[in-house]
């Protein structure tokens, strides 16, 4: 590519924004995944089956009404067999609408044949790389929301409440939390995109960091975690060494950072996200939920983890498109 | 206008590691002027055309068009120069107006324009009445024709077209030559890249011919056939009787002869001297043979092209 597009050098730095017809391009790849039939097909999937866990969930909590301050939370968070909870299901289905989002937003314009076309027009590479990436949080966001809305609004009509602050507050940290995660998502199948040509190979690829983080990751970490640290066990019982490098591991999938934001954001008692000490419990009432800021502050670092991660794989995916020779 | 420069190269090079794609080209375009840049595969034409438009950065050397550095201000270029690359693709599951608003968009148009534009654009290539279908159902001549529109829409002061009837039929073909012709009639400098030699001797000014990244000749095709034929004279010489083509060979002034056709009872050959031998030719063959036929052929982009390309394989072997 084009160190044109970028500029090189005091004396050849590019005129013009590089935002120039980004809204046109998010404008347009918002309405094609929201017209398109992948997408309509991901919703259905996801609706069904999100709006599923919950109506188990309700049918379960109506018994037990005026055991727990937090009705709605568990709405989220309570399994039912055959059923996974809500959150075990976005958490499983996100990442998937994700990718089906854009594996192919790149690779798709070369084989379409519409990149060098798309790339004459008076704009840089990186409102189209932007601009699909948006476009994608967008509809993702669109459908997230929506979904959020429908399980508030099933549970007013079956539980007979309305939220109360705390939830509320709570439920929209999740949103942005879910929202995050599927970003880093969207970032990877973007990167994939712009590094295969073939989406068939981009998709793939996406696929199985997926299926690494959400399945394999769990047993590679105790792994590593004994190479670098030793032995889980000491002498006088697990190693704070081994536990802290193994979360260290943990931590660097969006898995596990969404899936500790969920817990910290849904479970209100859960007052570390690690291993606890002895003395860190002492005065602490066991079971006292947390107000919702002390949970926002807990799971800071994750949220910001899952943003970072975003940002850092689309830069990597941005510098490998600018890297390209267009010129189909 | 038709004497303002809207490109110009200037030692435009562009290196890929170790390959050299192009080696110092100079090019100028006047507005209203059709040049054809011509060549064989991987000769440094595409390259040109992406450096030209800012899609790609020359190693060294500098370009201008419509007054703007490709480098430097890629967006005014763009928004100056209409592009038609070879295989054009679309959005299949949009209609050509949605394909050609969204580019209309990203040109900067307003709504308003857009659907002005696009009606006339659509008008002038023939495609008025698909403007609503889904160019999935589009032939691949309705897909160059509605490139070609797109590059109407965007009214530009230089148009780029590389291989544009590629995949056309004999009469589409003509219907897109003519309005390659309009272009330049409206003012518009064109850039036509093509394999199609006949199409470019039909609709351009000037040719550059390029190979191994370089621009080895350029001028008219008059200008070309004079440095490569020798001379620049071309005679057809039109027989009945026995074969005169040795004969026509040894005259003096005659650089080659070449057989055109051997008919029931007559023979053609092209000529190509130094000066005009046709009265030479004349009374050396009228003693022989009957004579036809002894007229001046317009001289051949075909012929230059392919003369050019044996004399460099003969110098390389």
């Amino acid at each position: 590519m084009s160190r044109s597009e970028t500029g090189a050098g005091p004396d050849r730095k590019r005129l013009g924004s590089p935002w120039t017809g980004l809204g046109a391009v998010v404008a347009k790849e918002t309405a094609d995944h929201l017209s398109s039939a992948r997408m309509r097909i991901l919703e259905a999937l996801v609706f069904l089956t999100a709006i599923a866990a919950a109506y188990a969930a309700i049918r379960s909590i109506r018994a037990t009404i005026g055991e727990s301050p937090f009705l709605f939370l568990r709405l989220l968070t309570f399994s039912q067999d055959p059923l996974p909870s809500f959150i075990a299901l976005l958490g499983f289905l996100i990442p998937l609408v994700a990718i089906a989002l854009s594996f192919d937003a790149i690779n798709g314009e070369f084989n379409r044949r519409t990149m060098s076309r798309i790339l004459a027009q008076p704009i840089y590479r990186d409102a189209l790389l932007l601009g699909k990436f948006f476009a994608g949080l967008l509809a993702l966001t669109i459908g997230l929301v929506s979904l959020w809305l429908l399980v508030l609004g099933l549970g007013l009509l079956l539980l007979g409440l309305p939220p109360s602050t705390e939830e509320t507050v709570r439920m929209l940290g999740f949103l942005v939390a879910t929202i995050a995660f599927g970003g880093v998502w969207l970032a990877v199948a973007l990167l994939f995109s712009v590094v295969f040509r073939a989406p068939a190979t981009a998709a793939l690829a996406a696929l199985g960091a997926w299926l690494l983080f959400a399945l394999f990751w769990s047993v590679i970490t105790p792994l590593v975690a004994n190479l670098i640290a030793g032995p889980p066990e000491g002498v006088f019982g697990p190693r704070m060494e081994f536990l802290e490098v193994q979360q260290i591991i943990d931590r660097l999938s969006p898995n596990t950072l969404y899936a500790e934001s969920a817990l910290a954001l849904l479970h209100p008692a859960t007052r570390a996200l690690g291993p606890v000490l002895i003395s860190q419990l002492q005065g602490a009432l066991l079971g006292a939920p947390l107000p919702a800021s002390q949970s926002f502050i807990l799971i800071w670092p994750q949220l910001t983890g899952l943003i970072a991660a975003t940002i850092v794989i689309f830069v990597i995916a941005y510098i490998a498109f600018q890297r390209q020779e267009i010129r189909a | 206008m038709a004497d303002e420069v809207v490109i110009k190269a200037e030692g435009l090079t562009k290196r890929y590691g170790e390959t050299l794609a192009v080696d110092h080209i100079d090019l100028a375009v006047n507005a209203g002027e059709i040049v054809g840049i011509l060549g064989p595969n991987g000769s440094g034409k595409t390259t040109t055309i992406l450096m030209l438009l800012g899609l790609t950065e020359p190693t060294s050397g500098r370009a201008l068009v419509a007054g703007f550095d490709p480098l430097r201000a890629p967006l005014e270029v763009k928004r100056r120069v209409g592009y038609l690359p070879d295989q054009i693709g679309f959005y299949d599951g949009l209609s050509a107006r949605d394909n050609l608003a969204y580019t209309g968009r990203l040109a900067g148009l307003s709504r308003p324009e857009i659907d002005e534009r696009f009606t006339a654009a659509l008008g002038r290539v023939g495609l008025g009445d698909v403007g609503r279908a889904r160019v999935a159902t589009f032939s691949q001549g309705m897909r160059q024709r509605l490139g070609l529109a797109e590059i109407l829409m965007k009214r530009p002061s230089v148009a780029i077209l590389d291989e544009p009837t590629t995949a056309l039929d004999p009469h589409s073909t003509q219907e897109f030559l003519e309005m390659i012709r309009r272009l330049k009639a409206d003012g518009t400098a064109v850039l036509l890249s093509s394999h199609h030699l006949d199409q470019v001797q039909s609709v351009c000014d000037r040719v550059a011919l390029f190979n191994r990244g370089r621009i080895v000749l350029s001028g008219t095709v008059t200008e070309l056939a004079g440095r490569v034929l020798g001379g620049g004279h071309v005679i057809d010489v039109e027989v009945r009787g026995a074969s005169v083509e040795q004969r026509l060979a040894a005259m003096p002034g005659i650089v080659r002869v070449q057989t055109l056709g051997l008919g029931q009872d007559s023979q053609r050959y092209r000529v190509d001297c130094a000066s005009d031998l046709r009265s030479e030719i004349a009374r050396r063959l009228a003693s022989e043979v009957e004579l036809i036929g002894l007229h001046f052929a317009a001289p051949s982009l075909n012929e230059v092209y392919n003369r050019y390309f044996e004399e460099a394989r003969n110098v390389a072997q």
